[in-house]
């Protein structure tokens, strides 16, 4: 056997390994991921869906096909996704009532738990916690209200900085570190026996 | 007919057009906007990385107008599907519910029942009601042909909205477009999303869901767009000449929010209606209208 081949097949076994049969109940536990399990691998979630249309790397039929597989590490790391556009199309057509649109939060939840949170989170809670809004607004955008005769707006964060402080959702992004591994998953579905 | 007003983030900053026709028109027909500038961000941006802390700053604004006892008009989309959902889930998981209230505590406010939550738009279909907007229309807009956007939240998902527009067939805007006198028309994937979530993480794909759109609406002839959310219009009015230089196309297509079309046919004029605002030119149009009339 050639250096290559085992090399080929080391990488083949480290993927079955990975496979982690206890992921679908973690993601069952989720907020909006409850339904998952009922899903009967139609494709009518990826036949509605715009993105798809568009992009078939973003395909939500196989993103719950890796998810009810157990590839936890590869779903969770993907960038794909973050690709959901929450339409809600695929909601509304699953015969399985699925809630496809909602499991997709779900995962996109336990990926930000475990150290693969979306592009410029981190900015966007700042922004939040200090502004009270996505868009700071400041005298300037006041000025160009006041010319459509719109009221002047300040800004109060004080009760959303408390909230944000009060949530954990900083603290989860500071331990979010730890890489996915199957012990945590294994702790996760040990907890829910 | 009293309404707690949210204005959301994206109002305030960007669509002052949007802000400044609603208020014009809604006074006319008696619609009261009580400004609450305590309210936040609605929660949505923060969704998908922590439902939790979403769920609460929601409850933080659904909290507010519950306090007030006001129902709560909403002009955004999203802020629309986020704080309706939020309602519903709070309303009916008492875990959750009992979550949000002990962060709510300290900042002395309280969640129990939750809020009537009602589109803007909704509020002219349902509350001020089709006949009494007919009685207020000055310019005919007959022979104008609209492509309606319906935008995504403001229908789906059905079981959060507790109105009776069919999920799978809204109507509410196409009738609020006709009784100015226009033609609603209908196109190809009407109800498709306009994808403004996805230019945050991949702008190349949501471009070209916004170019689909543009195309069937171009196909079909229409002489505007009509939407009645900020995050549409930044894809259709904001990213139309981006989509047009990309593609090397032309669209030209006025991209109106709903609010501008009725005042419009109200006879307001079209600089307090903010039509200088919008992006993609609208001085065509207008000579159009002033045509007709």
């Amino acid at each position: 056997m050639t250096r290559e081949s085992q090399d080929q097949s080391n990488t083949y076994d480290d993927e079955v390994l990975n496979l982690d049969p206890n992921f679908k109940y973690e993601i069952t536990k989720q907020t909006g991921g409850e339904k998952l399990l009922r899903c009967l691998q139609c494709g009518t979630c990826a036949g509605i869906c715009p993105v798809f249309e568009v992009d078939e790397r973003y395909d939500p039929q196989k993103i719950i096909k890796m998810a009810l597989n157990g590839m936890r590490k590869e779903l969770l790391s993907s960038e794909l996704i973050w690709m959901c556009s929450t339409c809600y199309a695929c909601n509304e057509y699953c015969p399985q009532d699925v809630m496809v649109a909602d499991l997709m939060c779900a995962i996109q939840n336990i990926a930000t738990r475990y150290g693969y949170p979306a592009p410029a989170l981190e900015d966007k809670i700042q922004i939040l916690k200090y502004h009270a809004r996505t868009l700071p607004l400041d005298n300037f955008d006041n000025k160009k209200r006041l010319k459509l005769k719109l009221p002047s707006i300040e800004e109060k964060p004080q009760d959303i900085t408390q909230i944000i402080e009060n949530t954990g959702i900083e603290r989860i992004l500071e331990n979010a570190l730890t890489p996915v591994t199957n012990e945590i998953a294994g702790a996760v579905s040990e907890d829910r026996r | 007919m009293k309404y707690a007003s949210f204005l959301g983030c994206t109002l305030p900053s960007r669509a002052h057009n949007y802000e400044a026709s609603a208020r014009l028109v809604g006074n006319k027909f008696g619609i009261e906007l009580v400004d609450i500038f305590d309210f936040n961000c609605c929660g949505l941006p923060l969704k998908s990385a922590h439902f939790e802390t979403y769920l609460a700053i929601a409850a933080d604004n659904l909290a507010i107008a519950e306090a007030k006892g006001l129902p709560l008009v909403v002009f955004c989309n999203g802020c629309f599907g986020a704080l309706s959902e939020a309602n519903e889930h709070l309303k009916h998981n008492a875990k959750d519910r009992k979550m949000v209230n002990e962060l709510l505590k300290p900042l002395g406010k309280e969640f129990n029942q939750g809020v009537k939550i009602i589109h803007f738009s909704r509020v002219l279909y349902e509350d001020v009601g089709i006949q009494r907007i007919k009685e207020e229309i000055v310019r005919d807009l007959k022979g104008i042909r609209i492509a309606p956007h319906y935008g995504c939240h403001y229908f789906r998902p059905g079981e959060v909205h507790e109105n009776d527009e069919n999920p799978k067939n809204p109507t509410s805007l196409d009738m609020l477009i006709e009784v100015t006198g226009a033609t609603s028309i209908s196109y190809e994937d009407m109800l498709q999303c306009c994808a403004s979530p996805v230019l945050g993480t991949s702008e190349k794909i949501a471009v070209r869901i916004g170019k689909k759109k543009l195309d069937h609406i171009k196909a079909a002839g229409a002489d505007l767009m009509v939407i009645h959310c900020p995050l549409c219009s930044i894809m259709y009015d904001q990213y139309q000449p981006t989509i047009e230089k990309q593609f090397n196309v032309e669209y030209k297509i006025p991209v109106l929010y709903y609010t501008q079309l009725l005042g419009l046919a109200m006879d307001f004029d079209p600089t307090e209606l903010g039509l200088k605002k919008n992006k993609v030119k609208v001085n065509d149009l207008l000579a159009k209208i002033e045509n007709i009339s």
